[in-house]
């Protein structure tokens, strides 16, 4: 993991400099709305920068600084990365975690329903939702749902955040794509536990099919969803990106695209930074939830 | 059942082989075409294909000729969708869109194919070190959520269409690399191949003519399932204005360009929406069709139980 | 003269693949007595686990085409699934051939056992978030006593140190403390017929042996009957009161063991008793049955076994199989009964 984290940092890094042409120059024509920046302006900004030293002696600089928790400072504001990062993080939590709520609440259930009636109407049906639902684009989704709930309806406020009115729509839209994954996923997994021995030997036992399923199946059936909801919490945040900009909500997504236009470069580096961060220490968590939830793989946990 | 083949006179194999594989070849069109939703998606597909390549013929006007009084029109005889906000036909502009959308998502998918496909067949034939670093590159890689990497490639590049090309090739390859490697890994283990080494066969060849076709399967299925993620990826980034750049008729673009009228003219968004989705929709569909019917997995799980 | 406990009367149980349909088994007719061990013997293949599923309606995907299972007065075939359920919970209970495959990997074997006498306890009354162990739904001290209960069990099937192993999960028990194992979830339902599956084919032979010790154990302590499905026709000799021969989906020859395995009346009965490594001198290749089992898409036309056998005529191959009382309870389906060879010296 901490060569992965390593090479994620150089990577970031070197970001920076698949900008054409001169960083310096192309930086300041932005900061200076198109105009040409003067020779000596550009070395001032190199030399503010550290920009014209050999670049793995920058790069040594800057992961210094960033071990001990300095992202440096944005290009227009006087603020640290850091605390620009940290004042936007709730609304991007908050939108995520509602999202994930979305997606399983939706998900579990059908897939369960889906795998229990193979070959039913019932399970072409949520087959064929969940494949629109893979393949709608979440901007898309977002304006239908603000057609339909906020201007026709007038249910739910069009942007903005605050309050939990304001986060049905947003989580919706970030939630039906994963919803849409997580349903086949469910599927597959609850059809190939359902053909397991030991379902049969539970049914023997003269167990109500409610409870084979319920606990015999589905608690094997949820051990591989469990790592893919994990790995798909980092794809959450892609589409948190959409759905900030389609809602207007200020979180990391609506900071990324901003600095993006703005070549912020600094604001820019932290955020892929933290981003990749996060996303890899999810992806260990969920190593660590598997060892839990499956007793193959750890010795003696709890009997549900 | 097997003992019987140890006895049997190697010819006879051989001819039932080829019988089985033909009978059954045959019996996988007529599965997958027997699945209703394969043939949706066989038609969506081949709907937008035929609008890409036919646009200037069927398209009732150019993709960019303004008409300022018929600024926004709701749909009609003359604008089957409507216009947009500089009175361009939108039913026109979409037909064109099939065309950049189809044009990009190919390409990504022919280059991010081809280098994956390389690295792969490298990583799992060299083995030790090379090996090693190659897989530990594609790790560092993944630890990108996808899309965010591209959308920051895209917007440093500069947002055009060959920007998005190129971040969404740079974020595409790994995932080819990681299915090939793997399946030379296990093919390189099969007798076949080892009888080939032993025989003296050139390495180039026996990669290119042993393995090669051995993991061809699952290749197919992914690159069509990829064809849906490219397209909603162009579109995504599009949308953000990291892609195409107005006038260019792409999909994502115009809905960017339409959302600012979503409470007066619904179908300056919705079409475009649309389109994206039913292109997404049949490559997707045509990809779960494509895996059921090439993936033995699926198959005679009937038959194996309680016997 | 003893009561009957389960009677199967022609049934017939297939299955719907993509190449036609399997008649898997096709009018297939025994009793088992209350108390009495019955075997049930055959190849891979013969419709004998299929059978056997079909009795505790675990016969899906297949289906039960016609035909009659009555167990205690209860018709399974068309019971619903209240009755079938409280069947399985207090009269019949299986144990299945690969204990690697049957017990569920994510819960302890304590909770596995628990589970079955709560079903025994009260059949009707099975609520989920009972069975879950959800706080306030499940009672604790019932839960202590019901833990109690399966240790008891797990020292009664032999498996030593119940006390500490009540809580391990299956992937920690050997092969043969897993069959035992689901042993004790059998027995937890004090069940009046136990169907073992080939509980010990994918043992080693020891372990084999105390397993089929244990079971002839219970059967003589608690009176249970035992229906044995084995391809092991040692295993017949050594633990069944009557053995019942199946082939092609068809019973064979039914009789008591000590006749149907010294007097063999029906040629196949008498090839299988042939390829027992027993029967051949030592540095003698293993006699092997000729031809293969045939396949049983379609139904068959005539005797299943006609392709193979050494007197198969004419009538063999078309038609239904005569039923042939060749003694007291012992009953041949051959053609050609009267031309079989007088009792076989081959008994070692």
């Amino acid at each position: 993991m901490l060569l992965v984290l390593v090479g994620v940092s150089i990577l970031t890094f070197l970001l920076l400099f698949l900008t054409p042409g001169d960083p310096a120059e192309t930086i300041l024509r932005q900061q200076m709305g198109g105009r040409t920046p003067s020779l000596e302006a550009i070395e001032q900004f190199r030399q503010n920068e550290g920009l014209n030293r050999p670049i793995p002696i920058q790069y040594v600089d800057w992961v210094t600084d960033v071990l001990q928790g300095n992202l440096r400072e944005s290009y227009y504001q006087e603020t640290p990365v850091s605390t620009l990062i940290i004042n936007r993080i709730p609304a991007t939590l908050e939108l995520a975690v509602a999202g994930m709520a979305v997606a399983l609440t939706i998900a579990i259930p059908t897939g369960i329903i889906s795998a229990v009636h193979k070959g039913k109407a019932p399970d072409y049906l949520s087959q064929f939702a969940a494949l629109v639902g893979v393949s709608m684009p979440n901007f898309w989704l977002g304006y239908i749902l603000i057609i339909v709930f906020s201007l026709q309806l007038g249910l739910f406020p069009v942007a903005g955040v605050g309050g939990l009115e304001s986060l049905v729509l947003p989580a919706i839209t970030l939630g039906s794509g994963m919803a849409a994954i997580v349903t086949r996923l469910v599927r597959s997994s609850m059809l190939e536990v359902l053909d397991e021995e030991y379902i049969d030997t539970a049914r023997s036992k003269g167990l109500r099919e409610r409870i084979v399923i319920y606990k015999h199946a589905l608690r094997n059936a949820l051990i591989p969803v469990v790592t893919i909801v994990g790995l798909q919490f980092g794809y959450l945040l892609n589409g948190a990106v959409i759905v900030e900009i389609v809602f207007q909500r200020p979180g990391l997504g609506a900071l990324l695209i901003d600095a993006i236009f703005a070549r912020d470069y600094p604001v820019v580096q932290g955020l892929v930074l933290v981003i990749a961060v996060i996303f890899v220490l999810t992806n260990f968590a969920v190593d660590l939830t598997y060892r839990y939830i499956d007793p193959r793989i750890s010795f003696g946990g709890e009997s549900a | 059942m097997s003992n019987q083949d140890s006895t049997a006179n190697q010819s006879v194999i051989a001819t039932t082989r080829r019988r089985y594989r033909s009978v059954k070849n045959s019996r996988r069109l007529g599965r997958f075409l027997s699945n209703r939703l394969n043939v949706v998606g066989l038609l969506f597909v081949s709907v937008v294909v035929l609008s890409a390549i036919f646009a200037p013929v069927i398209a009732p006007e150019g993709p960019n000729e303004q008409d300022l009084f018929n600024r926004l029109d709701s749909p009609s005889a003359e604008h089957p969708m409507g216009t947009d906000q500089l009175g361009r036909d939108v039913l026109s502009r979409l037909l064109y869109g099939a065309r950049i959308s189809l044009q990009i998502s190919l390409a990504v998918v022919a280059i991010t194919l081809a280098i994956g496909t390389a690295v792969g067949l490298i990583a799992g034939y060299a083995g030790g070190w090379v090996d090693e670093a190659l897989m530990r590159f594609v790790d560092i890689l993944l630890a990108f959520p996808g899309i965010l990497l591209a959308l920051v490639i895209a917007g440093i590049l500069g947002p055009n269409l060959t920007n998005i090309m190129i971040a969404l090739a740079v974020v595409g390859w790994t995932q080819y690399a990681r299915i090939i490697r793997g399946s030379v890994l296990s093919v390189k283990q099969e007798e076949f191949v080892k009888a080939a080494q032993l025989m003296g066969v050139p390495r180039r060849r026996i990669v290119l003519r042993h393995i090669l076709p051995n993991v061809v399967t699952p290749v197919i299925v992914l690159a069509t399932m990829d064809m849906a993620y490219v397209i909603l990826g162009t579109a995504g980034l599009s949308f953000l204005g990291l892609g195409a750049q107005p006038p260019t008729p792409e999909w994502g673009t115009m809905l960017s360009q339409g959302r600012n009228f979503v409470d007066t003219a619904w179908w300056v968004v919705n079409f475009p929406g649309l389109a994206i989705m039913i292109t997404v929709l049949g490559f997707n569909l045509l990809g779960d069709g494509l895996r059921d019917v090439l993936d033995p997995r699926d198959m005679g799980d009937v038959e194996n139980k309680g016997m | 003269m003893s009561e009957t406990l389960l009677e199967v009367e022609d049934l017939h149980t297939r299955f719907a693949t993509r190449e036609g349909t399997v008649h898997a088994v096709e009018g297939v007719s025994f009793t088992v007595d209350k108390g009495e061990i019955v075997g049930v013997v055959g190849e891979s293949g013969s419709g004998k686990s299929v059978t056997a599923r079909s009795l505790i309606r675990l016969e899906d995907p297949g289906y039960i085409e016609r035909g009659s299972v009555r167990f205690d007065d209860i018709e399974m075939t068309d019971a619903d699934d209240r009755t079938i359920r409280r069947v399985r919970g207090d009269g019949m209970a299986m144990v299945f051939q690969d204990p690697m495959e049957t017990l569920n990997p994510v819960f302890s074997i304590g909770e596995q056992i628990v589970e079955s006498i709560k079903v025994h306890e009260s059949p009707e009354e099975q609520r989920l978030l009972d069975y879950l162990n959800v706080p306030l739904f499940s009672s604790r001290g019932k839960r202590s006593q019901m833990r109690q209960q399966a240790i008891d069990l797990m020292s009664e099937v032999g498996i030593p140190h119940p006390e500490t192993r009540v809580s391990a999960y299956p992937h920690e028990f050997s092969g043969g403390m897993r069959q035992r194992a689901m042993l004790a979830i059998a027995l937890a339902r004090e069940p009046d017929l136990l169907i073992a599956d080939e509980p010990t084919t994918a043992l080693d032979v020891t372990i084999q042996a105390e397993i089929l010790q244990r079971i002839r154990d219970l059967n003589e302590e608690l009176g249970m009957a035992v229906l044995m499905i084995t391809h092991d026709l040692g295993v017949v000799a050594e633990l069944c009161d009557k053995v019942v021969v199946m082939y092609g989906g068809q019973v064979m020859e039914e009789g008591p063991v000590e006749e149907v395995l010294t007097n063999p009346k029906h040629p196949y009965t008498e090839s299988l008793l042939g390829c027992m490594p027993q029967t051949c001198d030592r540095g003698e290749p293993l006699n092997v049955i000729e031809g293969r089992v045939p396949s049983m898409v379609g139904g068959p036309t005539g005797c299943p076994f006609a392709s193979r056998c050494w007197c198969s005529s004419e009538s063999c191959t078309t038609g239904d199989l005569p039923t042939e009382q060749v003694g007291e309870d012992h009953t041949s389906r051959c053609h050609h009964v009267e031309e079989l060879s007088e009792p076989m010296e081959a008994d070692q």
